[in-house]
């Protein structure tokens, strides 16, 4: 059993600020870390293989603090790591980006599964792995809480809005997981030293035989802008010497604000 | 400018069909419905020309993926616009891929500035929001449910295309389907809502919360670990469950992640309700009252009873 594991490093979003004057968010010095679903997935391979036996692969796009990254998943229980990391593949839309991994997958060659997370919590977009679904010619289960692997089917409980469906497909298929799946492992201190001796391979546009004009060409989508919306609460602390008084405060507020008659 | 437009929720299309039908007349294009279902409603509420489509059989994703992408050869719209339902944002990156064109999902806003599709949607986990347009014919947006408005029907009709396609055996199989519990709640409806977050010590303490709403004719929601993590209630407000716009959102023991404030951020008023004073809530709330929960809810639905 060979999995690949998309896995993406994103800044921590409860360091992130905001400027105050442009309402930009603040990047700079931010520290990246794996986004949180993607580590679930991550952990979804490592129980799979930890049941059916085989390889966990960590494939990721980035530059080369991505490399520091992914130490955290081979900790975790990855066998190798494999980088994207070419300066011309930086910004790149889902478009583009999926395409470079589809040349990453096949590079890394045969497997039976690649996980994936719903959605990267610093684009929200859920679209690379269906993207990749589709370039690779892959069954795909999205939303996916519960899986199992057995006798070369991978059935899952996927969380649709108003079922729980179970579904199956035959491997090679790619799966979506939902942060309910696990709870995602803290790797012991020996692990964390063992992974600095795990293999980690890198590769540009010529490792993976791209042309970056090329692939620059596909990636269509260009961002305008990126803004804090404009917080406009009142922020009034309601104080008062009793618990009660506090409260009867608060009640003639919102009578006030004319939402109590 | 032509728009492609499809979810597999019937309400869904009849709101994105209400959007591209302004953006439509402003361009002077066409909005175009793609159903497996009957097409009268679909002119009604906005659509120019309708493609019927059959032989794709029950939802999946790798049969629609194959009919929207020759639908989309037929019609050649410059958009195709699907719900972010989570079957449309599964569905939606897999056309997309297949047409080879750039995508922008879980758009809040699409509009159309000097002829070009500009979309806000949010990043960073909610806390900013981003503007973006794309450069290829057609590109794929999805726009998640209740966005827009659907129009008032008016009686009209027009034309019908029909699409037969041939689906291939889908490789995944359904086994089963489970529904899940109906909740008699609807939060995205409310008009006030009380809250519960990690502050709440047990399951058995939600009832202060309740004795609140029950004084104030209000809806009980939650934050995500009170309901995925503890399962406590089915449905949760933020980011990745209900976004919610009350006029009034009372947050009691919760400390205001940046997904569960983007979920609450439409909202008239906020007051939170938070022991801890730094707690991020404060920051984005009309009143705030630093304080025990315990104490200050029982409190407050005292003062609210008292009045009455």
């Amino acid at each position: 059993m060979r999995q690949i594991v998309l896995l993406k490093d994103i800044p921590d979003l409860s360091e992130i600020k905001v400027d105050s004057e442009t309402r930009a968010p603040k990047l700079e010095g931010v520290k990246r870390r794996i986004s949180d679903v993607d580590k679930r997935a991550l952990e979804a391979a490592i129980r799979i293989k930890e049941s059916v036996g085989g390889e966990v692969l960590a494939l990721s796009m980035g530059d080369e603090k991505t490399k520091t990254s992914m130490l955290e998943a081979l900790a975790m229980g990855a066998d190798a790591a494999y980088v994207v990391d070419e300066p011309q593949f930086r910004g790149l839309d889902t478009n583009a980006t999926s395409r470079v991994l589809e040349a990453a997958v096949k590079k890394i060659g045969r497997y039976d599964l690649v996980l994936a997370g719903e959605m990267t919590l610093d684009s929200l977009s859920s679209s690379v792995g269906p993207r990749l679904a589709e370039l690779l010619n892959l069954p795909q289960l999205t939303y996916v809480k519960e899986l199992k692997v057995e006798s070369g089917k991978v059935r899952v409980v996927r969380d649709m809005e108003d079922v729980d469906e179970v579904a199956e497909a035959e491997l090679p298929a790619l799966v979506a997981v939902v942060r309910e799946v696990n709870e995602p492992r803290i790797p012991s201190l020996m692990n964390i030293m063992k992974a600095k001796k795990k293999p980690q391979t890198i590769w540009t546009a010529p490792d993976l035989s791209l042309n970056p004009d090329k692939v620059k060409a596909m990636s269509y989508v260009k961002v305008l802008g990126v803004k804090a919306p404009k917080v406009e609460r009142k922020q009034i602390k309601v104080e008062a010497d009793t618990v009660e008084e506090a409260a009867a405060k608060l009640a003639q507020y919102l009578v006030g604000e004319g939402i109590l008659k | 400018m032509r728009f492609l437009v499809y979810s597999e929720e019937p309400e869904v299309s009849f709101q994105l069909l209400g959007r591209v039908k302004t953006l439509a007349e402003l361009t002077g294009g066409e909005t175009v419905a793609f159903t497996t279902l009957d097409p009268a409603p679909y002119f009604s509420y906005g659509a120019d020309k309708v493609v019927k489509v059959d032989g794709v059989g029950d939802y999946n994703v790798e049969s629609y993926r194959s009919a929207l992408v020759k639908a989309v050869s037929v019609v050649k719209p410059d958009v195709v616009l699907l719900g972010a339902t989570r079957r449309g944002k599964a569905l939606a990156p897999r056309v997309a891929a297949a047409l080879g064109v750039g995508s922008m999902a879980e758009c809040t806003s699409v509009d159309v500035v000097d002829g070009e599709v500009v979309v806000e949607r949010l990043t960073y986990g909610g806390s900013t929001v981003a503007k973006e347009t794309c450069s290829s014919r057609p590109m794929v947006i999805t726009v998640p449910p209740r966005t827009y408005e659907k129009l008032e029907p008016v009686e009209r009709t027009g034309e019908v295309v029909n699409l037969r396609v041939e689906a291939p055996e889908p490789r995944v199989k359904v086994v089963e389907r489970r529904p899940k519990p109906r909740s008699n709640v609807d939060l995205e409806s409310a008009s006030i809502i009380v809250s519960a977050g990690r502050g709440f010590k047990s399951k058995d303490d939600l009832r202060l919360l309740e004795e609140l709403a029950q004084v104030l004719g209000a809806q009980i929601g939650c934050t995500r670990p009170i309901s995925a993590d503890l399962g406590w209630m089915d449905q949760w407000v933020g980011i990745s469950g209900k976004k919610v716009k009350p006029s009034l959102y009372i947050a009691c023991g919760i400390s205001g992640t940046i997904q569960h404030a983007a979920g609450i951020r439409d909202s008239q008023i906020i007051v939170s309700i938070n022991s801890d004073e730094s707690a991020g809530i404060h920051g984005l709330s009309d009143y705030s009252i630093v304080g025990d929960l315990y104490k200050v809810v029982p409190a407050l639905t005292k003062a609210l009873r008292d009045r009455a």
